[in-house]
């Protein structure tokens, strides 16, 4: 089986192509990327992508999939059908399922759920600490052998320097890395928003920048002491942007994400006690969301993720101070983060880069480029269709996403893993 | 004459005009509980439930009371007879409480938000009479209501307000009260318990209430809280008193007619000492009776009457 991919504009950061090319694809590989008329053969499916970006398939590297334990909110099945809709071909999971993916058994679980989805590609993260309690360590080694591709304890923080040492330590006899949610939680106290203006007007507790920075700091410091590789989650402070930048700079193996929503919103989307736009760490400040573009622009961050973090109405449409954390994200990213290239923030090769290419590299996928011989995972977007975001037609079960009503522009028209075709929109939808 | 409005949420939805016109209202509202027989028939047959899910005496009493010198029934729910402490949502006690066709809520809550989250889902007047650190809206009226009588008007002075001003919900309905009739407010505290940014609501800041007190036309201390040493925001009552609180030296630096208020209820001797709050410049216990006063107008004009959509 033959697919042809015709007439789109190719952008492969790895080969630092951006030429308008037909990719050719068989039993599940890229064949080749050619320019000019492709040869004709009759069981050859062609698709017409002129118009639009034809790119290594997109990657997010932070979801919550709450499967095992939270299957109200999430299933994989349906977190892989979202992820598909939104243009990903590989997503990695955070390990604060019940029970935690601290051993083989869950990361087993994972993965045949994944495969039994056919849609994204899965790629599980396994904890820090068993149980995520902060305790102890988790068995690295079983967990790498089982499938996980890095180490976090998402959702809580390392609070224990010794730990995040002995942690960053241990991954390198397994080639892992450690992925850290830096939140001081003393500090953080009981609050519940950006500390600042809005806060002070909602009468909300407040979570100042340094509850994220001064544990950026810790980690680089860590990091830098172990020699280890670190990559900070969620980056949404200015503060840290600057840390990150500064640690790069003196050769520490650091490599950090950032969220559509750090560079979307401000605290500002909390003037009504919005709970779909709560979330740790919080939305900050203009000052924190220019120095996140910024961060993207200069390279200091060096991915977009989503922390798509499904709940329900359950956790959502309650008191503000009760509500849960965090925001879905897979199915808005894309034209979000296409926002950047419209307002001259990235160019399309490093948007790319930012949402394929440097998540392989980081993760250690043999993805993210469009290299004959590589795996066909590859993504068609349509950059200039407009859409009204409609929180209901989406294929994860969560609806608590802040963007609903939006209107935007850009949109996965094709999502393609191993040469198939897992998510179709206009114009190719059949109907 | 009727409010156009179906709730009262918060002070910064209202306009000085019609600020002006609660408070008016109030003045003759206060009348009625002056009289031998302190009814009228103005809320027959209008129900008000009182739901109150955080402990509060005072202002419960005193919207008790206005429901009653009004005429309408008066229904109370407190935290421990509601069915919250079985578990249930305060969504879904809205929703039951909107089955029972009340025609006003009052709510306390110690949720910032929550009172604006059930006027969202019901059809009743909501009052807000507390919603965590984020309003208290009569309590503000009240406030004014107290100081316009003492002072004749409500612009031009200079209204101190003292205490922990981060947590409290009454400092931040005051400020914006205040500020938006044409007052200059002024907080004071220690800098823990002064929240970030407190000037984009109004208010200028300073740690010391001596400074914070010159040429002052009110004082008002608020109640402060044992609970926040836990959090670190102050070492110990002695230190808060003797740096903090109300001193005869502060009072001595404000304008000579200088009114104390308190928002109740008072830790004697720790905020304020016992001789000032007992004292010929406090007027806290016309708070109190001005409370019920401000409280029948707000239910008055809520739901006094017919609805008139022109009425604006
Ligand atoms: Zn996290
Ligand atoms: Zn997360």
């Amino acid at each position: 089986m033959r697919l042809i991919i015709r007439g789109g504009r190719v952008i492969d950061p790895a080969s630092n192509t951006d030429a308008i090319k037909n990719v050719v694809i068989e039993n599940g590989r890229i064949v080749r990327l050619q320019s000019g008329a492709e040869t004709r053969n009759p069981d050859s499916e062609i698709i017409d992508a002129s118009g639009m970006w034809v790119v290594p398939g997109l990657i997010d590297m932070h979801t919550h999939l709450r499967e095992p334990g939270h299957e109200y909110k999430e299933t994989i099945a349906t977190g892989c059908a979202a992820a598909a809709a939104g243009g990903f071909t590989s997503i990695c999971c955070m390990p604060n399922t019940t029970p935690v993916n601290d051993n083989q058994s869950v990361t087993d679980y994972i993965l045949k759920k994944a495969r039994e989805a056919e849609h994204a590609r899965v790629y599980p993260v396994g904890a820090i600490s068993k149980g995520l309690q902060g305790r102890s360590l988790a068995e690295f080694g079983e967990l790498k052998e089982a499938g996980v591709v890095a180490v976090s304890d998402d959702g809580n923080p390392v609070m224990n320097s010794q730990l995040m040492r002995r942690a960053l330590e241990y991954t390198r006899a397994f080639d892992l890395f450690v992925i850290s949610h830096c939140e001081d939680l003393d500090l953080a106290g009981s609050g519940v928003m950006n500390e600042g203006t809005v806060a002070t007007r909602l009468g909300l507790r407040g979570i100042p920048n340094a509850v994220e920075s001064v544990m950026v700091s810790r980690d680089l410091m860590l990091a830098e002491l172990t020699g280890a590789k670190l990559h900070i989650a969620h980056v949404s402070a200015a503060d840290s942007v600057r840390c990150i930048r500064d640690a790069k700079k003196r050769g520490v193996l650091v490599t950090a994400e950032t969220a559509p929503h750090y560079f979307s919103l401000t605290e500002a989307a909390l003037l009504d006690y919005n709970t779909n736009a709560k979330m740790n760490p919080p939305l900050r400040t203009k000052k924190d969301v220019e120095a996140i573009c910024e961060g993207l622009r200069d390279g200091s961050i060096d991915a977009i993720a989503t922390d798509h973090a499904p709940h329900s109405i359950l956790e959502k449409d309650i008191e503000f101070d009760a509500a849960a954390n965090g925001i879905i994200g897979m199915e808005t990213s894309l034209p979000l983060s296409l926002k950047l290239v419209r307002n001259g923030i990235l160019d399309p090769m490093t948007l790319i880069a930012k949402m394929s290419t440097n998540p392989a590299r980081i993760i250690g996928l043999p993805a993210g480029q469009l290299k004959p011989g590589a795996s066909a995972d590859v993504t068609v977007i349509d950059p200039e269709v407009s859409f009204t975001v409609d929180a209901n037609s989406f294929k994860s079960k969560a609806r608590n996403c802040p963007f609903d009503g939006w209107n935007l522009q850009g949109k996965a028209a094709l999502t393609i893993v191993e040469g198939r075709i897992i998510h179709r929109s206009p114009p190719f939808d059949l109907g | 004459m009727k409010s156009a409005k179906k709730d009262l949420l918060g002070i910064e939805e209202l306009s000085t005009d019609e600020i002006g016109f609660i408070l008016d209202t109030a003045d003759s509202m206060k009348e009625i509980s002056l009289r031998d027989i302190k009814k009228v028939p103005t809320l027959r047959g209008k129900t008000v439930v009182h739901f109150f899910h955080e402990p509060s005496t005072r202002t419960k009493t005193s919207f008790e009371i206005a429901a009653k010198r009004l005429s309408a029934d008066a229904v109370s729910i407190s935290a421990s007879t509601s069915s919250i402490v079985k578990g249930e949502t305060l969504i879904d006690t809205a929703r039951n409480l909107e089955a029972m066709n009340p025609d006003v809520v009052v709510i306390r809550h110690q949720a910032s938000g929550s009172a604006q989250m059930i006027a969202n889902r019901i059809r009743a007047s909501v009052i807000n009479a507390g919603d965590g650190m984020h309003a208290h809206p009569t309590q503000a009226l009240l406030d004014m209501m107290t100081v316009r009588e003492k002072k004749k008007t409500l612009s031009g002075l200079k209204i101190v307000i003292a205490g922990d001003i981060a947590h409290s919900r009454v400092a931040r309905s005051n400020i914006i009260g205040f500020t938006r009739m044409g007052s200059d407010v002024v907080v004071a505290g220690p800098p823990t318990m002064i929240p970030m940014d407190i000037e984009s609501v109004g208010a200028t800041v300073t740690y010391s209430i001596e400074d914070a007190a010159r040429k002052a036309d009110v004082i008002m201390i608020l109640r402060i809280q044992k609970e926040r040493m836990d959090d670190f925001l102050f070492p110990s009552n002695r230190e808060y008193a003797s740096f903090f609180g109300l001193t005869h030296k502060a009072v001595s630096k404000a304008r000579k007619n200088v009114v104390i208020m308190h928002p109740g209820p008072i830790n004697r001797g720790v905020e304020i000492p016992p001789e000032i709050a007992d004292g010929s410049r406090s007027v806290i216990l016309d708070q109190v009776e001005n409370g019920v006063a401000v409280r029948m107008a707000v239910l008055y004009l809520l739901i006094g009457g017919s609805r008139h959509a022109s009425d604006n």
